[in-house]
């Protein structure tokens, strides 16, 4: 390729040695091991929050070495520094604006080709950098063989080999990062360029926004943005040039809109020649496990066959191991817990009793004997995902999710929703297309998430005996369907039946690392504890006081007659004040309305809860309950972050609408029938 | 250069190579392209083309899958196997 550059150098600059406690960011593309070396480092000293204004997790942490304190932040994944997706600007408005004192740049040497990208773009900017060269150990797997020194020399920057999944050179790499912290000058850096013929346009550009730019920003890499067409950029220097300039650089941009591509090919030819320093070794066309596995596990026929197996694998296991030990908890520790307390409690004043009783152990301690079932769905999650076999998943659905104008990416979300709608609605961001990612959020809720199906495999035992299993795999499958055919509707309605885009990356299968699944289980545990400890808490002890309020009596109580009000609509499903209120309250938390139900039928007898509420109904109205329960309106959390992701009142209220419509209909529908089929 | 050899990835078999000639224009998900290793020089493989569905191709060392519609824009010139 002669008509690319040749590598141009920046000076070496005097830099501040770091006075106490210096941050560390953490940057990669997706799947290089960023996570692995977080945890690695900071253990369980870590935060999860959220980017300001976004709901991107961010985690941040500390960690010690040699008695000297270090502050971590992990960037989200990314693929490039380009405004392709929020990531990418949280990424890289972090580096820009907070200025840690050091970027640590995790890259993967059995790849290094394409992982080197983002450090090409990680290099133009004013920032310390180490190279962190992670997977060694799969690269001589693949016979291919990285010189740490000569990539060292060639782009100017430390680069210490790594396996973050078996702690191997982390010591190196710390030591690494110390002294690069300490010393005061920066070493002369290797940089991409842009193409040749791309070079006076770059710098025309460079001039006319030099003037405007926001402290911080090198006006060479905003030139570059804006050139690559990132909408971001060009939305901030219009905003802050004068029109006429604005004018200027609108017209240089529509005259070179194929400048992206001369600025990509001069990043490649930058890694091409760093790799043929410092790169031995080329695998030699042989078939490595991920393409021999692939031909099964991509296979349109087999593929299928093999998502489903491990789909229902992972229910089976989810269920099978998870229901016994929340009935063991339930019947185990709730129930004694409660009688147990109550004796104790038996001298003071009836609201205490009442409130600790009936109001927290009663509804909190329900709640939590659902852990289990969590966890363990959320573990085997997370140790697919970890294997590398989500991606393969969502390849195979994708035919299926074009029915919907969906594609594969949506189906990862979705079924991320059966752990819980947050994350799902969350889970959306991959998606690219506006429309696609749209409809996705609208159709998660319909997948039901572990609170639903932990109330479904509560109460359906009771109901429906020996049936049981049957019931709840035809109401889960029921709203599957459903959310096909809504799926399907809204498309043709809505996006008028437009298809999205679809491009990922496959990644290499990896034997899973128990850690990185110990840590999302253990997280994923400690958010819903949290929610049991506040807003299940905080419900429950309203529920309880306006039961007994004013006058200590359920049947006369506030809570009756709210009950009582809604319970005209409550009737065409069969539902009495009781259980409309239960399913009202599920409202700020699914799981709340065994909360409630254990609220208002009071004392937890022998029995237990869930046999005291199948002796007062029908089966046909617990079979209405379920179903109403189980496509009721999203809740309050996953209410909240559709509101934060689409940027809408009106699609968050069409969201709701659509949920309460469907819910409601269908379980008057099923009541109707189970009545007329005399269930 | 033998223009008429010119044809889609979409058009490609499991298994053979080509080198990217272009991009193709307004499908928006070039920065995405570009990130992902397309560029035009790139050379690639095929792993895998059913005629329908998404195609898994192999480029610069990773892989990616890519729907039928965006294989189609992209202009690729085959090499000789
Ligand atoms: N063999 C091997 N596997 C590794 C190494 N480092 C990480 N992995 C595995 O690579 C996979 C991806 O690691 P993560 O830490 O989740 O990657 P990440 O960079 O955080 O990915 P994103 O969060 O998607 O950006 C996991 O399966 C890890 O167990 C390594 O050095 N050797
Ligand atoms: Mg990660």
């Amino acid at each position: 390729m002669s008509d690319c550059h040749t590598p141009s150098s920046n000076q070496a600059s005097v830099v501040q040695a770091v006075a106490g406690v210096p941050t560390i960011a953490l940057a990669g593309q997706p799947n290089m091991g960023k996570s692995t070396l977080f945890n690695l480092l900071t253990g369980l000293n870590q935060h999860v929050g959220n980017w300001p204004g976004k709901t991107i997790e961010k985690k941040e942490g500390f960690f010690k070495h040699n008695g000297r304190e270090y502050h971590l932040v992990d960037l989200p994944g990314t693929y490039s520094l380009t405004a392709n997706s929020p990531e990418e600007v949280i990424a890289r408005e972090y580096i820009l604006r907070q200025k840690p004192d050091l970027v640590l740049a995790v890259v993967s040497a059995a790849n290094l080709e394409r992982s080197l990208y983002l450090v090409s773009e990680l290099a133009a900017l004013p920032c310390r950098l180490v190279i962190a060269l992670n997977m060694v150990d799969v690269a001589g797997q693949e016979g291919i063989e990285v010189d740490a020194g000569k990539l060292s020399t060639a782009v100017g920057v430390p680069v210490i080999p790594l396996v973050a999944t078996h702690a191997r050179g982390v010591d190196d790499l710390l030591q690494a990062i110390h002294m690069e912290l300490q010393s005061p000058t920066q070493k002369e850096r290797s940089m991409p360029d842009i193409r040749a013929d791309h070079r006076q346009v770059r710098s025309d550009l460079e001039v006319l926004i030099l003037p405007y730019l926001p402290p911080g920003y090198p006006p060479a890499w905003c030139a570059l943005k804006l050139l690559e067409g990132d909408a971001e950029m060009q939305g901030l220097v219009r905003a802050a040039v004068p029109a006429g300039t604005s004018k200027q650089v609108d017209d240089i941009l529509l005259k070179h809109d194929d400048a992206f591509l001369a600025i990509a090919s001069g990043r490649y030819a930058w890694i091409e020649s760093m790799l043929r320093t410092a790169v031995h070794g080329q695998r030699a066309g042989q078939i490595s496990i991920t393409d021999r596995l692939d031909r099964y596990a991509t296979h349109p026929v087999s593929g299928l066959a093999i998502l489903a197996g491990i789909l229902g694998l992972v229910f089976w296991l989810t269920f099978t191991i998870g229901s016994p030990i929340q009935n063991a908890l339930a019947k185990g520790v709730v129930v004694p817990l409660a009688s147990m307390t109550g004796t104790l409690l038996a001298g003071a004043p009836f609201w205490l009793r009442g409130l600790v009783v009936d109001g927290l152990i009663g509804g909190v301690g329900s709640v939590l004997t659902f852990l289990p079932i969590l966890m363990i769905f959320f573990g085997a999650f997370s140790l697919l995902e970890d294997v590398g076999y989500m991606a393969r998943a969502a390849y195979v659905m994708d035919n299926f999710m074009h029915w919907m104008g969906l594609h594969g990416k949506s189906f990862l979300p979705l079924f991320l929703g059966f752990g819980c709608n947050v994350p799902a609605v969350l889970g959306t961001r991959t998606i690219e297309s506006r429309q696609a990612r749209l409809l996705t959020i609208i159709l998660a809720p319909l997948v039901p998430c572990t609170a639903r199906m932990a109330v479904l495999a509560f109460l359906t035992p009771a109901f429906f005996g020996p049936n049981a299993v049957i019931v709840s795999w035809g109401l889960i499958l029921f709203s599957l369907v459903l959310l096909v055919v809504a799926g399907v509707i809204l498309n043709r309605v809505l996006f008028k039946g437009e298809r999205s885009a679809f491009v990922m990356e496959l990644p290499l299968y990896h034997t899973p690392n128990l850690r990185t699944t110990g840590m999302l289980v253990w997280q994923r545990s400690l958010s819903f504890i949290k929610k049991a400890g506040t807003t299940i808490l905080g419900i429950s002890m309203i529920v309880w006081a306006l039961s007994v309020l004013p006058n200590g009596n359920v049947e006369t109580s506030y809570l009756a007659s709210v009950g009582r009000a809604l319970e005209p609509i409550g009737r065409w499903m069969g539902l009495d004040w009781r259980l409309t209120v239960a399913l009202l309250t599920s409202f700020m938390a699914k799981e709340n309305s065994i909360a409630t139900l254990g609220v208002l039928f009071g004392g937890l007898t022998k029995a237990g809860l869930a046999q005291t509420i199948s002796a007062a109904y029908s089966a046909s109205t617990g079979l209405a309950f379920l179903t109403v329960s189980l496509l009721f309106i999203p809740c309050a959390a996953t209410v909240a972050v559709i509101r934060q992701e689409t940027g809408s009142w009106r699609w968050t209220f069409l969201n709701i609408g659509l949920m309460l419509a469907l819910s409601v209909g269908i379980a008057s529908g099923v009541y109707a029938i189970a009545n007329a089929m005399g269930v | 250069m033998d223009s008429t050899r010119n044809t889609t990835l979409a058009d490609l078999h499991s298994g053979e190579q080509a080198t990217i000639t272009s991009l193709g224009r307004g499908s928006g998900i070039q920065g995405r392209l570009t990130a992902l290793g397309f560029t035009p020089g790139a050379k690639l493989t095929v792993m895998q083309n059913y005629g329908r569905g998404p195609l898994v191709v192999a480029l610069r060392g990773a892989r990616v899958a890519l729907g039928r519609r965006e294989a189609g824009a992209i202009q690729v010139l085959p090499l000789p196997i």
